[in-house]
């Protein structure tokens, strides 16, 4: 088998991964770097994000003010010595994008622009019309082009992390296009591979978010932090999961329900005006909002279509000129998807699947409990997020943590010896579980798209906007006979040449791992709070769970959970209040 | 839902195999797939890979137009996959084919490395003499100047242009519709000096010249990007920088 | 299977495939592609003839009446007639062109389009215009 070796690697080529992969090769040009990632970087998920990134640009704006939209949008479980820091180096981090040539919308005299997003007390997204996520990742990648330090693994999978003497020292890969299996002996391992929305059967997330690197961080024994608490956005298209983005609302949108009443009034948003207001109404929070869609169902007023229930979202009346100004990919979108034109009609949205708060443990500079490894972006959880992000902090993330963990790993390589030959033989034993039970395996009677489907079936029933202990019992027990008949699976697929039936039979199971410890954090968080929401306990009790709950997998497999206390410095737990 | 038409239960699709392990060309092979009418191409060939024919290999991942994996021919024409309705080919078969071109790894995937080394050769990222610190604040870019470049810098790398355009096929070493695109994109942005760094490889041998303005690549862009327009723009740049070096060799940078 | 004497484990098999002879017949566009680029000898053809009759005119009067005459040989006519046909193809072609090479804007918008290709057919009407009015007056 072949191995390699470098200082730094970089696992996922998207936002996070690439901004962290450019602080190391600027931290310490002397080190070794590459970026592994299973697809090329431009195909990562956060070319899809629509809206734009917050950082504080306006005099009027202030750090306070965006650390008290994050953490009162976190419902107080964010971590505050992290947002501080988080929201002090956001502008320089957007600054430094805009250094690279990203095409920032600007204001006449050729400033940046900024736009309002929910939950929001003063304009402070950065946005580039509505495709930020698209023109964030390619400007990324074309500036990592230039670092000629910076090699890459395009379309490898990396299938494990290499742990040996209490340190993480690598990883094992299969370069998808040829089969080949080899290892990656480095000093440094950062994750970055995003969240793992695939886990439910409607979500706004591409096909490859499957909790890959959560998945790898978890079996090498480092904790998976409060991954109870899912965002359902509450604008996607219904049946693609397409989403709608946020800024439809932040410029004007309204939710109607089938009556054509703007029913966010009911649920304590606030009244509402032909003009949007800041953390009000149509720009409060989104598990507020989403929770909203799910009450007005139950109370007969919503549509019913073929793929579900879903209300309408109107933008009619922001005129032509702004829509295709402002939010052209939404009129993009609407017209090629649901053939409409959202200038001359309404459009119909439902709740969807949209960004994990939870992820891979991580202190502020994105190191995870198991030395050497380090993890940014969604697939951690540092915590900022708390239970519930806020629109527009997910991509700065990106970029302030992506930075952070690719400097502190910087650091830490450079103090490190050669890595250790004891992780070879562990390289060459995941060779063998690859070949034998997956590439050469022949009986097996499951599919993997029918254990797939049962598995997001079970995680809608029961880890879906709201919960309940019963239901949420029932699933942990139908995952745990998922991952039983996992064993039985039936391969089609024996070639060594692009063998995505291999890669979906392992992401399949980075699925179930993950979808385990959502469940088993979800069952025994008995409260409600931000996106978390049990019918059998309503209350927030921070008596009990003002703290972060920690998924640690036990030697059987099954999750065991833990608790850790929420940095508190300045802002005490409060009452979330919108619209006033 | 409006009235139900007669619609056919399913339809038909012929999809391109190629497993080197076993073969050594393509072939084609049919499948059913039921028919739905807001399901894509894509959708049928998730139906076909999931209950049918685990085997089937193909790249795809957002859905929605923007990651630009899931390029495909289409009954003959480049097209994202996830955009390319079934109701639009009706009554089929449907011929799925990777994208003309590119060498085939495996059935409908291709391979791409050529576009990354190209890409990389046309310095996409802003040059400057001097980095300005972040301090200072941005760099002031008024609407007006962000509008000169902006259709250049909406090129998702989906690789439709290079299938559609006949010259890549004849001489693969032409740059290409995209990468030039790119490289335009940034000759144009009010922040970038590198436009002279450029000009060796764009009005080099492989540079723009081998161009001569099929047009296809515009007309098959899925976010119009418009990279014929690009190629005949840097056409004058390139001219006028060849007639300043011969009349004016003085005037030489 | 002959195929698997090439397939080596771990290693990438391409299929390359050949582009067709025909491959200019896949679509319209490809077909006035390869067109515009054989019939391009035409418009070459009218620059050699130009220069010609610059010389021509150069060595007197006689030499010039001489090469007219020449001209109204009938292969040359039809060769003319082909010539024209396919040089106004190209104008054509440039005139759409134009607006692809040369962006204009007025007041930070971008001209559209059409307005470009529309002045083009303009100062052609005016420049043939001119000609024939020189032509014709006498």
């Amino acid at each position: 088998m072949d191995v390699f070796s470098r200082d730094v690697l970089v696992v996922g080529g998207g936002g996070a991964g690439l901004r962290a992969a450019i602080a190391v090769a600027e931290a310490n040009p002397r080190l070794s770097l590459a970026v592994i990632s299973k697809v090329y970087p431009m195909r990562s998920h956060t070319v899809s994000a629509e809206g734009g990134a917050a950082a504080v640009i306006k005099p009027e704006d202030s750090f306070d003010e965006h650390a008290y939209d994050t953490i009162s949008g976190g419902d107080w479980l964010c971590d505050q010595d992290a947002v501080e820091a988080f929201v002090k180096e956001a502008p320089a981090e957007m600054l430094q994008l805009e250094h690279w040539g990203c095409p920032w919308s600007r204001q006449p005299d050729g400033r940046i622009a900024v736009r309002s997003f929910g939950g929001m007390k003063v304009e402070r997204t950065w946005f580039a019309a509505d495709k930020i996520g698209f023109h964030m990742l390619h400007t990324l990648f074309q500036t990592s082009l230039k670092y000629d330090a910076l090699q890459r693994y395009d379309e490898c999978f990396v299938t494990r992390l290499l742990v040996d003497d209490g340190r993480c020292r690598g990883v094992v890969a299969i370069e998808v296009a040829t089969g080949r299996i080899f290892a990656i002996a480095a000093k440094t391992v950062i994750l970055a591979t995003g969240g793992c929305g695939r886990v439910f059967p409607f979500t706004t997330n591409g096909a490859i978010k499957t909790g890959d690197g959560m998945a790898l961080a978890y079996r090498a024994g480092a904790p998976l932090k409060d991954m109870e608490f899912v965002q359902y956005h509450p604008t996607g298209l219904p049946f693609t999961g397409i989403l709608i983005t946020e800024a439809a609302r932040s410029e004007g949108g309204w939710l109607l329900n089938k009556d054509g009443y703007r029913y966010l009034q009911d649920y304590g948003l606030g009244k509402p005006e032909p003009k949007p207001v800041l953390r009000s109404m149509e720009l409060g929070p989104r598990d507020r909002l989403s929770q909203a869609f799910v009450k007005e169902q139950e109370k007969g007023r919503t549509f019913e279509g073929p793929y579900g229930h879903y209300v309408h979202l109107d933008i009619r009346h922001l005129g032509e000129e702004l829509i295709d100004r402002k939010l052209p990919f939404v009129r993009e979108l609407c017209r090629k998807y649901v053939n409409l034109d959202p200038v001359k009609e309404m459009i119909p949205i439902q709740p969807v699947v949209h960004y994990m708060m939870g992820g891979i443990h991580t202190d502020i500079h994105g190191a995870t409990p198991l030395p050497g490894l380090y993890a940014a972006g969604e697939v951690a959880c540092v915590s900022i997020n708390g239970a519930n992000r806020l629109g527009s902090n997910s991509l700065t993330e990106c970029l302030v943590f992506g930075a952070r963990a690719g400097r502190a790993a910087a650091g830490f390589a450079a103090e490190q010896k050669e890595s250790n030959p004891a992780v070879f033989a562990q390289a060459s034993d995941e060779q063998k579980r690859l070949e034998e039970s997956l590439l050469r395996k022949t009986d097996g009677k499951e599919r993997i798209a029918s254990l797939r489907e049962e598995m997001q079936k079970t995680m809608e029933a029961c880890a879906g906007i709201y919960r309940t202990g019963a239901a949420l019992q029932q699933a942990a027990q139908d995952l745990h006979q998922l991952q039983e008949r996992f064993h039985d699976l039936r391969l089609e697929d024996h070639s060594y040449t692009f063998n995505t039936e291999l890669t979906g039979a392992l992401e399949l199971s980075f699925m179930l791992d993950v979808g385990e410890a959502i469940v088993a954090s979800a069952l025994a968080r008995r409260e409600s709070r931000g996106s978390h929401q049990r019918t059998d306990h309503p209350q927030r009790d921070n008596e009990k769970f003002l703290a972060h709950s920690l998924a640690y997998r036990t030697p059987e497999g099954l999750p065991r959970i833990d608790y850790l206390p929420v940095t508190i410095t300045r802002w005490p737990p409060g009452q979330r209040v919108y619209g006033k | 839902m409006g009235s139900r038409e007669k619609l056919p239960p399913t339809v038909t699709l012929a999809v391109t195999r190629y497993r080197p392990e076993e073969e050594s060309e393509p072939t084609l092979q049919t499948y059913e797939a039921p028919y739905r009418k807001d399901w894509v191409v894509l959708d049928a060939l998730n139906y076909i890979k999931d209950k049918v024919d685990g085997s089937l290999s193909f790249r795809w991942s957002c859905r929605m137009g923007v990651c630009g994996s899931c390029g495909m021919m289409v009954n003959g024409e480049p097209k994202l996959t996830c955009a390319a309705f079934l109701s639009d080919y009706l009554p089929g078969p449907i011929r799925v084919e990777p994208l003309q071109f590119f060498p085939i790894v495996r059935d409908l995937v291709v391979d791409m490395t050529d576009f990354l080394h190209k890409l990389k050769k046309v310095k996409p990222w802003v040059v400057r003499e001097e980095e300005r610190p972040l301090s200072e604040g941005e760099y002031r870019q008024t609407p007006e100047q962000l509008d000169i470049y902006k259709q250049f810098s909406m090129c998702i790398n989906c690789m439709l242009c290079y299938a559609a355009c006949p010259i890549y096929g004849l001489e693969p070493g032409f740059v290409g519709p995209a990468a030039i695109a790119l490289a335009q994109r940034y000759n144009l942005d009010s922040r970038d000096i590198g436009a002279q760094e450029r000009l060796d490889i764009l009005s080099g041998k492989d540079g723009i010249w081998e161009c001569t303005f099929v047009g296809e690549c515009t007309k098959v862009c899925p976010k119009n990007v418009d990279p014929a327009g690009a190629i005949q723009q840097y056409k004058l740049t390139g001219a006028a920088h060849w007639f300043k070096s011969v009349l004016l060799p003085w005037g030489r940078k | 299977m002959s195929a698997e004497a090439h397939y080596t484990r771990y290693h990438p098999q391409w299929y390359r495939r050949r582009v067709s002879v025909w491959w200019w017949l896949q679509s319209w566009r490809y077909t006035k592609f390869v067109l515009r680029e054989l019939t391009s000898v035409f418009v070459a053809f009218f620059a050699v003839i130009t220069l010609w009759q610059l010389r021509a005119l150069v060595d007197g009067p006689q030499a010039y009446t001489q090469f007219v005459r020449g001209l109204k040989s009938s292969p040359l006519v039809a060769v003319h007639g082909v010539a024209f046909l396919f040089v106004l193809f190209h104008s054509i072609s440039w005139f759409h062109l134009a607006p692809k090479a040369m962006v204009m804007r007025l007041r930070g918008k971008r001209v559209p389009d059409w307005v470009i290709v529309g002045l083009n057919y303009f100062a052609w009407l005016i420049a043939s215009g001119t000609i024939a009015w020189l032509l014709l007056r006498g």
